[in-house]
């Protein structure tokens, strides 16, 4: 057995702030060269247990440690921050906001700079680094210019300078597309590889962050480790179906089909992944069973987006002659790499921007000319980060902001508010403080105090980035439920399985054009469209070749499967 | 689009220059028109101003913005000096050519317009040079020539970040708003003093907790990888001075002595023609 890296015993932690300890009974061994996913729906302590090992817990957040974590052999917290810095390198979930450095340059040398390193090895070393991480061509540009994927490597970068024998990430793939993510996980496997180093990962996209494999996955529930096992062992059970964390899809789609799975099969990627003739017969039998269809929304046209072109700057268009209608009761996601163009459109409908060429129409008339006040009665938008909207401390205030504003009477101010509120399922707390509220219901606040406002279409704009599954079920069941009410629903996005799950519709953006109006299925199975979108191939598609079924068809079944179970299971 | 008063990269003779030397010739520069009243020296350095800034390459339209601003400043800044001494150009001057009364204590002497001039030209003699300062060092050389003149290297990047997520800032603020203006919270005219007060509170609530998250994440980030571990530290984008550095500060130091200089020529900071 190699040596032992990590060793978490009888570890527990308590916040200063908090009564009750975040974590406890915290016992795991990571060995030399393991890589470990630790997973957990949002909080479980999985980022606590992360904060204790590069030292940000007791140091920056204070606490109180109890039992021992011992690092490398010392006890962390004989060590401080600066002292864990040599062994533990962290990269953060947020890429954006973690540079420092105003370039690649600076900001891959930033930890040697303050380890003293001379000019000249400060340059060589750094540059050899970027080279590690195929960044050399860019290393004066801005980290901020970069595309995600690249920024991850930045961010590794300037944490491998460190030379550390331990890296940690913290949810690496949260703001990540899907083909960025990939790429980012098969550069911590070529990376790992080579230096033999310990790597933890923080995540709760399983799938993804299996796609470089792992020796352990470590099972986070209410401050305790609830499982420690291969991907095989915790795949066999139901555990992470309890603990409200997704499976990848083929797992899924295996169960769904009735085939035992069983911890000796190698169930953690799909490519490794074998399946005997009598288990393709199961997914065969399976596929062939009754079909279902989904109902199909009646076509009566909303909105219409007719030969948009704009662009922020004067020459450069930010959109190309755009064309599309959008259906009453729809529920559509906008897709495509970051700066296809998708944010600009989602702004052009707001009226926040104006288009240079075009018009866009609502039910037939132009709304070109309308402001932003005008066009907020009918087309709502909802951003990103939940925090950039609130601006009123409780939140009866907060839904009823737009009313006051607007001088509405006050019974009717409540009246709307109170029904806005039921909708959202947020009524018994209309008198809390809006800092006593999860992230997700603070989401549900902002839709809320858009939907005050009655409009026929909502656009949000990346709806469920960075939740974990059980949090992503509980905003897109509750958008869902709002689509069926009647309202149309637009969201831009880059999770494949919201489009997969919940849209019927895609609009596929590139480099400002609109190249393809199709359904997630139809995307799924065209490799092209998906390389131009930076989206990869779902598992689903590899499992139907295994099993010899037509593909398409196959995600489709499934697809109408999954939501009927879903609808059976929100109505019992 | 452009972020108001940020860095801005250019070729130019200026941008060249380490930051270390436009620090110290900011320095001497601001010393220089602070010490002195005299308009000769105030206007020379203007004009020089000017041509610095011509050399760097900048573009009008990318300091506009900024110098509407301060020109706002300076407005209320004057009217504030009449309103409260409108004889201090007598005072200082030792004349009176009155050129109309106006009413109570207040007439319009030649006295207090030229001293309210030299008052401006102070003002505008270190505009342009300041402008250059910021608009041509690269934010993270800010530092490190802070870091050269003896301030500790903390603070000095605790100023190239703030400098470096002004146009961060700036965004969220025209998201927020743009966001904030759909549910029908406007900043516009056609509001009332007291509705516009009221609704700025609204975007600048959100505006100051996203700023106060993203202080948390880069202040964790520099700490997880070793920032203030030691007293100093080495800068990857320090570089040599050369003889244009040399130049630059001497013409610098040069300026401030011709201040000085003209301080005992005149018998004091200012200079007199009414006598």
């Amino acid at each position: 057995m190699k040596e032992p890296m990590i060793v978490f015993e009888n570890f527990g932690y308590k916040y200063r702030s908090q009564a009750e300890p975040t974590v406890t009974d915290i016992n795991l061994t990571i060995r030399k060269g393991e890589r470990v996913i630790i997973v957990g729906p949002s909080g479980c302590g999985k980022s606590t247990l992360a904060h204790c090992l590069n030292g940000l817990n007791p140091f920056s957040y204070p606490g109180e440690i109890m039992g021992s974590l011992k690092i490398c052999g010392h006890e962390t917290k004989e060590m401080g921050i600066f002292g864990l810095s040599k062994y533990v390198g962290t990269v953060l979930q947020d890429t954006d906001g973690q540079f420092i450095g105003m370039t690649v340059l600076e900001d891959i040398a930033f930890a040697m700079e303050n380890d003293l390193v001379e000019h000249e090895e400060l340059k060589k070393r750094t540059l050899a680094e970027a080279k590690k991480v195929h960044l050399l061509e860019k290393i004066d540009a801005a980290p901020h210019a970069l595309s995600g994927g690249q920024k991850q490597r930045v961010s590794l970068a300037g944490v491998l300078v460190n030379r550390v024998p331990i890296l940690l990430f913290d949810e690496p793939l949260a703001n990540l597309d899907p083909a960025s993510g990939k790429e980012a996980m098969e550069l911590i496997d070529e990376i790992q590889k080579e230096t033999d180093t310990t790597v933890v990962i923080i995540e709760h996209r399983l799938e993804d962050a299996l796609h470089m494999g792992a020796d352990r996955i470590v099972l986070m529930q209410e401050g305790k480790i609830v499982c420690d096992a291969t991907p095989s062992q915790l795949f066999a059970t139901d555990m992470l179906e309890k603990a409200g964390i997704r499976e990848p899809l083929y797992i899924t789609a295996l169960k769904y089909a009735g085939v035992e799975l069983t911890a000796d099969m190698p169930l953690q990627r799909i490519q490794e992944l074998t399946l005997s003739d009598k288990q393709k017969e199961k997914v065969r039998e399976w596929f062939y069973q009754e079909q279902w269809t989904l109902p199909k929304a009646e076509e009566k046209q909303l909105l219409s987006v007719e030969n948009i072109s704009f662009g922020y700057v004067e020459k450069t268009y930010n959109l190309y002659d755009v064309n599309f209608q959008v259906f009453e009761g729809e529920m559509t996601s906008i897709v495509g790499k970051n700066g296809a163009g998708k944010s600009t459109l989602a702004k052009l409908l707001c009226g926040f921007e104006k288009q240079n060429k075009g018009i866009i129409r609502l039910r037939g008339k132009d709304i070109t000319e309308d402001n932003i006040k005008e066009r907020a009665k009918t087309i709502g938008y909802v951003m990103q980060n939940p925090n950039q909207m609130i601006s009123k401390p409780m939140i009866f205030e907060e839904v009823a902001l737009s009313l006051e504003v607007a001088h509405v009477p006050k019974e009717e101010i409540q009246e709307r508010v109170y029904k806005a509120l039921k909708i959202c399922g947020l009524y018994e707390f209309r008198n809390w403080p809006i800092s006593a509220l999860s992230y997700g219901q603070k989401k549900r606040v902002t839709i809320a105090s858009i939907l005050v406002q009655n409009p026929k279409v909502l656009i949000l704009d990346e709806p469920t980035a960075g939740q974990d599954f059980r949090h992503y079920t509980e905003i897109m069941e509750f958008l869902k439920e709002l689509n069926r009410q009647g309202i149309t629903v637009l969201m831009i996005t880059h999770d494949m399985h919201l489009m997969l799950e919940y849209t019927n519709r895609c609009l596929v953006f590139s480099d400002g054009h609109l190249i393809s109006d199709t359904t997630p299925v139809e995307l799924f199975t065209d490799k092209d469209l998906l390389e131009k979108a930076n989206l990869k191939e779902t598992s689903l598609f590899e499992l139907a070749n295994m099993c010899g079924l037509p593909p398409k068809e196959y995600i489709d079944k499934f697809i109408v499967y999954d939501r009927n179970l879903r609808s059976g299971k929100e109505e019992a | 689009m452009s972020a108001i008063l940020s860095y801005v990269e250019r070729d130019s003779v200026i941008h060249k220059m380490t930051g270390t030397t436009k620090l110290f010739f900011f320095l001497f520069w601001s010393i220089a028109a602070m010490i002195t009243y005299d308009t000769r020296v105030l206007v020379g350095m203007f004009l020089l101003g000017c041509v610095f800034f011509k050399i760097s390459k900048l573009k009008w339209s990318e300091i506009s913005f900024a110098l509407i601003f301060m020109f706002t400043l300076m407005a209320i800044n004057i009217i504030g000096i009449y309103v409260f001494a409108p004889e201090q150009g007598v005072e200082i001057y030792g004349t009176r050519h009155v050129l109309t009364e106006l009413f109570w204590k207040y007439s319009i002497t030649t006295e207090q317009l030229f001293y309210m001039f030299n008052f401006l030209m102070k003002y505008m003699a270190v505009i342009p040079v300041a402008l250059l300062f910021i608009m041509t060092t690269n934010p993270s050389e800010f530092a490190a020539s802070m870091n050269k003149i003896g301030i500790s290297y903390r603070v000095g990047y605790a100023v190239a970040i703030a400098l470096r997520y002004i146009p961060d800032v700036q965004r969220d603020y025209r998201e927020i708003s743009q966001a904030q203006q759909a549910r029908g919270i406007s900043l516009g005219k056609e509001e009332k003093t007291l509705d516009r007060i009221k609704n700025s509170a609204a975007i600048l609530f959100p505006l100051v907790l996203s700023s106060i998250q993203r202080i948390e994440t880069i202040s964790n980030a520099m700490e997880l990888r070793g920032f203030g571990k030691h007293k100093k530290r080495t800068w990857i984008m320090e570089r040599p001075m050369v003889k244009r550095d040399y130049i630059g500060i001497t013409l610098g130091a040069v300026v401030m002595i011709i201040s000085i200089t003209m301080m005992f020529v005149n018998g004091g900071r200012y200079f007199n023609p009414f006598i």
